[in-house]
């Protein structure tokens, strides 16, 4: 089996390749060819949600209740369905703002207020650290487990080993060296750390395969699959698939819930790989979807493993916290349970890792910071506050790092240390309504926030923290069971009497009761001053700009040389040189010392230094160089109303040259129609009087000789008078025709809506022509089905279109052996209606030309035979009545005309 | 993350069904002792809305260019 030498080696190689990504992160950094401005890289780095506690800890929540250990993955599932607003803002606010932690983010928010930073940064630390000290203990145990294999050992005495053979110390040691080394290179105005985050991401990707090989072992190598994995364990009573029954109560599932989904936003280590190290905004978009199906994949063989387990250690008393480990152990599979080892070890530290770098930052920021600039006047002027600020952030590390490491050798088996996941969540918590209502309200003020953190931070103190600590024995448990004094009403996990629900539950309802009852109580008791009224602004309304407009928010006196002087000791000469230098081009300045000290300057100054110290005080370091006027609330409000008013001023002079534009376009179309029309006009009037004149000349023609030669025999006359009658007729016809379309076109023929049978209608046609018909002798095949065939229209003009085509086509069909054919049909919902005759035909070059006005096909030498103006109005006609119509022909064979029209509504 | 309103509200929706699926009476309809195909319906259904959950979020956010 797996000896300690191997197991130590193989941690070992392990954790130099976690530094070996993390230095090759770094370097590519440098290079500007970062490898983590990828938004599966962002994705994988929030996994770091996924801790030891989700690793191990997840199938001891199975096996204990069920599907209770889902609500932790559904919240952050739901909630990230809202980031495209709510982190985005959060991302946006920060980077313009300089925000590196969760307390300079609530500090910022209310006025930049340095107490308020210190409250935040205690209550992260006391939240967290024992969150720290259960991971480190996760790494001890499983090592402690897996060297003592092959036999599974059901109970380990971890602190009964001196200290110097204990792993976690050493544990702790190497990631405190890791963190230094990675997280507190050089201090960075954006505090991004590429190759932390690399490694990160690596461990992602590591615990999940680890996971779910464990996982396909237990479920297809013990078992055979799913379905018989929970057959077999229904028939021994393990199976607890029902959610109600298994959490107590669906309030436990739900508040469950909203637990997870709050921490996955507020959890200091969230905030870092999410906010703090986000490269690009358009990564958010992926991790919308990636990041739960992170979830979903490391929890699909929870419940699994859990069962197999239960299965395989029946009344043996391992602990389910330890299956995923163990039940590779328990069946000889060394190499998997080594892989297992790493999957913990890999959950544990990246948790370590992130956690530690952002409580570092707030510690320092925020706690070390505020006492030591009060005093930094009387420090040497030479000494270099930057890498005193990087000093501090690397005792922390350390310190916090120790101080996980102590409460995990005191504590150990400990209920306090055991239970410390949804605890820890529970406190940081609290955080979220100063965070999120004040993302979304500006009425929140400093004392609000204050109170609120401070009284839910109490309350969660009382009904989860002090519980934890009589459970484990270091208080007396009559103070949980009847109450401080023996009051009954203020017992720990029943307060105001309020008794039946889980503890988790319990604290969240009444910590958040008061946090956020303490919260609005105290906003909304005084409004606002001019500080948080400032900051409320820049927060809320942070998807509103484009750039920050924090910089008009300044007035007072400075000197460009003590900004320089005051970055230059925190970042380094080089360091701040360089950002002014691009600051200064950026305002097409030469060097940095002409630089106007205005209110850019000033403003640009404060964002630069908080980035290495926090806002609050980057806001009392910039004020202690500078002397700012105060601007009254009043003024305040005034230049952001300005702002907004500018704003929505360029908009209306936008919206209204745009306006103008599409005026412009309208006007030009409409003048080309005009132009077209004109020319349509003239070439119509000038058709008109060419067909008028071609009559008249033959009319005029034949009067002159029966007016000249009286002596023209009587069948002569006779033939030019038939002649002249002949003309007059189609004179007579075109002018109709011409009026006619004249009015279809200029819209102003009355449309009748009746009801048509077409049948009936094309009957009452052939009846009109049937004279014609008769006359030329022309034989007519028609095929009309039985059953009415209605559409809207008007009968009259239907009619007209009718009886257009059909004389049509008896003029064109020949004269001897002449046939023409009318059919009706109806497809889909349309009635089909064609006209042929076996006449010349037409060429295909005219078939679409005939139905533009005096274009009659040429049917051969002969004068044409028509006034030309039929087929246009037909066509209008039809298409007036929602239909369409068209020829085909086969030269020589003849043409048919056939138009369609939308079957009438049935019953109409 | 530059993306339109629409998608925003889109992904509001979703979160809204996930309410609708997981923290409503409509769980209490699949949380039955009852098993389908070898699964318990219970978490075959969590699972199932989970899934279902994260192919809507996919599919909002990387589906087409709107």
């Amino acid at each position: 089996m797996l000896t300690t030498p191997f197991i130590v080696l193989y941690s070992f190689l392990y954790l130099g390749l976690l530094f070996a990504i993390a230095y090759w992160g770094d370097r590519r950094a440098d290079r500007n060819r970062s490898v983590v401005a990828s938004p599966t890289v962002y994705a994988l780095s929030l996994a770091v949600y996924c801790t030891a506690w989700t690793f191990y800890g997840s199938v001891g929540r199975a096996a204990a209740t069920g599907a209770g250990f889902l609500p932790i993955y559904l919240g952050p599932t739901l909630i990230a369905a809202l980031w495209g607003t709510l982190l985005l803002k959060m991302v946006r606010v920060s980077k313009s703002q300089r925000i590196t932690s969760i307390a300079d983010f609530i500090a910022s928010r209310y006025g930049k207020s340095q107490r308020l930073g210190g409250v935040v940064a205690v209550i992260a630390v006391i939240g967290v650290v024992p969150y720290i000290a259960l991971q480190l203990k996760a790494i001890a145990r499983s090592f402690t487990i897996l060297q003592s294999g092959p036999e599974v050992q059901t109970d380990t005495l971890l602190t009964t080993m001196p200290v110097l053979q204990d792993t976690a110390l050493y544990v702790a040691l190497v990631l405190a060296a890791f963190t230094i080394l990675f997280g507190t290179r050089h201090l960075d105005a954006s505090e991004r750390h590429e190759g932390m985050v690399a490694a990160i991401a690596f461990e992602s990707i590591v615990k999940l395969l680890a996971f779910i090989a464990v996982g396909v072992f237990a479920t297809y190598f013990l078992h055979d699959g799913f379905a018989d994995l929970f057959n077999k364990a229904e028939r021994a009573g393990y199976l607890n698939p029902l959610v109600g029954e298994g959490m107590g109560g669906y309030e436990n599932w739900f508040a469950l819930t909203l637990l997870a989904a709050l921490a996955v936003m507020v959890l200091p280590r969230q905030f870092q790989v999410a906010v703090v190290e986000n490269s690009d905004e358009d990564h958010l978009r992926r991790a919308v979807w990636m990041f739960p199906l992170y979830l979903f994949l490391i929890n699909i063989f929870v419940i699994p493993i859990a069962l197999a387990g239960q299965l395989s250690f029946a009344g043996t008393g391992v602990d389910a916290d330890t299956f995923v480990l163990t039940l590779p152990m328990a069946h000889d599979q060394a190499m998997l349970s080594l892989f297992a080892f790493i999957g913990g070890l890999s959950a544990a530290t990246g948790m370590v890792i992130v956690e530690t770098i952002a409580l570092s930052t707030m510690v320092s920021n925020n706690l070390v910071m505020p006492f030591l600039l009060r005093r930094w006047k009387r420090l040497p002027p030479d000494a270099d506050l930057g890498q005193l600020v990087l000093r501090i952030r690397r005792g922390a590390i350390i310190v916090i790092l120790l101080l996980g490491y102590l409460y995990f050798r005191f504590a150990s088996g400990a209920y306090a240390l055991v239970s410390i996941g949804l605890i820890s969540f529970a406190a940081v918590a609290q955080f979220a309504p100063a965070m999120i209502i004040g993302l979304y309200w500006r009425g929140g003020t400093h004392r609000g926030a204050m109170a609120g953190l401070l009284m839910g931070f109490g309350v969660w103190a009382y009904t989860l923290l002090l519980p934890s600590f009589a459970k484990s024995g270091w208080l007396p448990m009559d103070f949980l069971l009847y109450g401080p004094f023996g009051i009954e009403l203020l017992r720990p996990q029943a307060l105001f009497g309020l008794d039946g629900m889980n503890e988790i539950t319990h604290c969240l309802f009444w910590s958040m009761t008061f946090n956020i009852g303490g919260y609005l109580f105290l906003s909304l008791w005084r409004p606002p001053n001019v500080h948080e009224a400032t900051q409320a602004t820049l927060f809320v309304d942070a998807l509103k700009h484009e750039r920050p407009i924090g910089i008009r928010l300044w007035r007072g006196k400075a000197e460009i040389k003590q900004l320089l002087g005051l970055a230059e000791r925190f970042l380094g000469n080089a360091r701040a040189r360089r950002a002014f230098t691009a600051f200064a081009a950026r305002r097409d300045v030469q060097v940095p010392e002409d630089l106007p000290a205005d209110a850019e300057t000033v403003h640009f100054a404060e964002t630069l230094l908080a980035g290495a110290i926090g806002s609050a005080s980057a806001r009392v370091m910039v004020a202690s160089v500078t002397a700012e006027e105060t601007l009254g609330l009043d003024e305040v409000l005034h230049i952001l109303d300005e702002a907004s008013q500018i704003r929505a001023y360029s908009h209306e002079l936008e919206q209204k040259s745009r306006e103008l534009e599409a005026a412009t376009a309208e006007l030009k179309t409409a003048n080309e129609q005009l132009k077209e029309i004109d020319r349509m006009k003239d070439d119509f009037m000038s058709s008109v009087t060419h067909e008028l004149r071609t009559p008249l000349a033959s009319i005029r023609a034949f009067s002159e000789i029966l007016y000249d030669d009286p002596k023209v025999a009587l069948d002569e006359r006779r033939r030019f008078l038939g002649i002249i009658v002949d003309e007059t007729n189609r004179l007579s016809r075109l002018v109709n025709q011409v009026l006619d379309l004249a009015k279809i076109e200029s819209g102003h023929v009355q449309w009748r809506d009746d009801a048509v049978d077409l049948g009936v209608l094309i009957e009452q046609a052939l009846a009109v022509t049937e004279q014609l018909i008769s006359e030329k002798g022309v034989r007519l095949e028609r095929a009309l089905p039985e059953n009415p065939c209605v559409v809207t229209g008007d009968t009259d003009r239907l009619m007209q279109v009718l009886v257009n085509l059909l004389s049509n086509a008896v003029k064109y069909a020949p004269d001897r052996d002449g046939r023409i054919g009318v059919t009706l049909s109806r497809s889909k919902d349309r009635y089909r209606i064609s006209v042929r005759d076996n006449g010349p035909g037409i060429a295909p070059a005219d078939l679409e030309s005939i139905f533009e006005k005096f274009r009659q096909a040429s049917g051969g030498e002969d004068k044409p035979i028509g006034t030309g103006l039929g087929l246009p109005i037909s066509r209008r006609i039809v298409e007036h009545l929602g239909g369409r119509i068209w020829v085909e022909s086969v030269e020589r064979k003849g043409a048919t005309f056939i138009f369609e029209l939308p079957a009438g509504r049935e019953g109409d | 993350m530059r993306q339109s309103a629409l998608t925003r509200q889109r992904l509001v929706g979703v979160f809204v069904l996930g309410l609708l699926l997981l923290y409503s009476p409509v769980l209490a309809l699949f949380d039955v002792a009852a098993e389908w195909a070898g699964f318990p319906v219970s978490y075959l259904y969590l699972f199932g809305a989970w899934l279902l959950l994260l192919l809507l979020a996919a599919l909002t956010v990387e589906g087409g260019k709107q």
